[in-house]
């Protein structure tokens, strides 16, 4: 897949010292879900500010689509959508209206069947006369998508799309996120949800105290980091692991009455089998055996703390 | 250029204006009958004629001026401080388009905003005072000239402005007393010497002069040092727009 966002040790320094950004760089591939994930203040935001426009960095480059974000902002923007965190709508314009002003901003010719199109994606046609005062909070968010899309972008940002909005909602959001990789466009999300990251994202990138600390494809991710712990409760605490069990790597836990084999899942052969045969050989007698997956979160709070 | 863009904002503030047309209308054009019925007819009929035009249509040119300043300041101020109150400024600030465009959009349709009461002034005028129009291309210059440059310097006020309070403490503490001292409604002739002088230092007096000149011929200052004077202050406000948006003053972090 071509890049289409490219971002070069990007740094954003504020006036008292305070780093938001140090040195980042990311390539964000065409066509892909990236899920910036990292806790609060860890300057996703700031980084999504600074590709759109709204932040001025310190030092680095950033392009899109080839075109320098600050000597050729007019080409770079037009391929960008961008959707904020907070909710920002002026209350007394028409939905339909308020789509056509982003159009217009963006030097579109108004279209109503466009504007019309993009609403019915977003099951807001029956919207398009309301005032956006009068909209519940999900509906006023899907205005915000509506306007980020009214210029038929490349790239979406969405900052935080689902922070504070309930379960149904959020599934919406992300079958709405499905349907528009499927129309072509790439899209950047932060978010401080693991499972979102977990259920939608093809690359997740972690970020914390504006820090890039790893980008990677969310399966090799979740395969590398994602071992599979066996738990073998011994009816009996042992002290010492029994020979002949020397091959497994087990791991006796401080009390004794239990021995961890971690394994590969997407491995041949786990060797499951025959570590039970010849923990049967050995004479253990086993009281329970228990399995435990690492998710996205153990993961993810692994690498934050291990760099911290 | 991004014309569309351009439009969008114009045509986005304009909308604005037309939503609450009672307000930004009727309330304008009431308190300007006001000031005719109470200057112009009760106290105008004793005061003696000013430079041979008599005191009710003396104050014509000064009414209107005072109500051009006072709207294109409020009207670029407001419009462009919502957006940034309510966080709709972003959608401006990551579109593709220039800070020139962007200034253009509000500050022109601020301007058009305040010509349009300025013009229904002068013709609800009409109806209480006789009045000629001796240059009017040199009126509608002034109209404009003055409507574009107090636009930019409610724009600039707009930004600046971190909430309403400061919103409306410029053109309440400052713009009411330079536009009331700048001759809206008397010549500063009639002023004693020391007042004559410190009035020279005042903008407004030049605007107030020229526009007057244009309606009667007649002025406190030749009319060319108001066209210099205006340059002057448009430039200035010119000047502190380019700044804000080369340094993002207040508007990127």
């Amino acid at each position: 897949m071509p890049t289409i966002v490219e971002i070069k040790d990007l740094k954003k320094s504020y006036d008292g010292g305070f780093e938001a950004l140090k040195s980042v760089s990311l390539d964000i591939e065409e066509g892909e879900i990236l899920a910036l994930l990292g806790p609060n203040g860890a300057g996703k935001t700031t980084l999504i500010s600074t590709i759109c426009g709204l932040v001025s960095p310190t030092s680095g480059t950033i392009t899109v689509g080839g075109h320098d974000v600050i000597q050729d902002y007019r080409a770079a923007r037009r391929m960008i959508g961008m959707v904020p965190q907070e909710i920002h709508l002026e209350p007394f314009t028409r939905v339909g209206d308020a789509v056509a002003f982003t159009r217009g901003l963006f030097g579109m010719r108004r279209d109503d069947a466009i504007v019309d199109g993009i609403l019915s994606d977003l099951s807001l046609l029956d919207k398009k006369d309301s005032r956006t005062f009068a909209l519940s909070g999900g509906m006023k968010r899907r205005v915000l998508i509506a306007k980020a899309l009214s210029h038929e972008p490349r790239v979406l940002f969405l900052d935080e799309p689902t922070a504070g909005v309930d379960v149904e909602l959020r599934r919406d959001m992300w079958a709405l996120v499905e349907k528009l990789r499927a129309s072509g466009v790439t899209i950047i999300l932060t978010t401080h949800y693991i499972e979102e990251a977990e259920a939608i994202a093809d690359r997740i990138g972690v970020i914390n105290n504006g820090e890039l600390l790893l980008v990677e494809d969310k399966a090799a991710l979740m395969a590398r980091l994602g071992k599979k712990e066996l738990k073998i409760h011994l009816r009996d605490p042992i002290t010492t692991i029994p020979s002949g069990l020397e091959a497994y790597d087990l791991i006796l836990t401080d009390d004794g009455d239990a021995l961890v084999y971690t394994y590969d899942t997407k491995g041949e052969r786990t060797g499951i089998t025959a570590l039970l045969s010849a923990l049967q050989s050995a004479g253990a007698q086993l009281a329970d055996i228990s399995t435990h997956q690492s998710s996205l979160e153990d993961i993810f709070v692994g690498i934050v703390k291990d760099k911290s | 250029m991004n014309w569309t863009g351009i439009s969008a904002i114009w045509m986005f503030e304009m909308t604005r204006f037309f939503r609450s047309i009672a307000q930004s209308l009727i309330s304008p054009v009431l308190s300007t009958s006001l000031y005719f019925v109470v200057f112009g007819t009760a106290i105008g009929s004793r005061i003696q004629q000013i430079e041979e035009v008599s005191y009710g249509a003396f104050i014509v040119p000064g009414l209107i001026m005072l109500t051009v300043l006072q709207q294109s300041i409020q009207n670029a101020g407001f419009g462009i401080y919502f957006p940034k109150f309510i966080g709709t400024i972003y959608e401006v600030l990551t579109a593709p388009i220039s800070s020139l465009e962007i200034v253009i959009g509000y500050v022109g349709a601020a301007a058009a905003k305040a010509i349009m009461i300025g013009i229904i002034i002068l013709i609800t005028s009409f109806f209480f005072v006789d009045i000629q129009i001796a240059h009017p291309v040199f009126m509608v210059a002034f109209l404009v000239l003055t409507a574009v440059t107090f636009s930019l310097l409610g724009f600039v006020l707009g930004i600046w402005a971190q909430n309403f309070e400061q919103l409306n403490l410029v053109p309440l503490l400052v713009v009411t007393p330079l536009v009331f001292l700048g001759g809206s409604f008397y010549s500063v002739s009639m002023l004693p010497p020391f007042w004559q002088n410190v009035s020279f230092f005042n903008p407004v007096l030049y605007l107030v002069s020229g526009f007057r000149w244009s309606f009667f011929g007649t002025s406190d200052v030749p009319i060319v040092a108001s066209l210099i004077a205006v340059m002057i202050f448009a430039g200035i406000c010119l000047g502190i727009v380019w700044w804000i948006f080369k340094t993002g003053y207040r508007l990127k972090s």
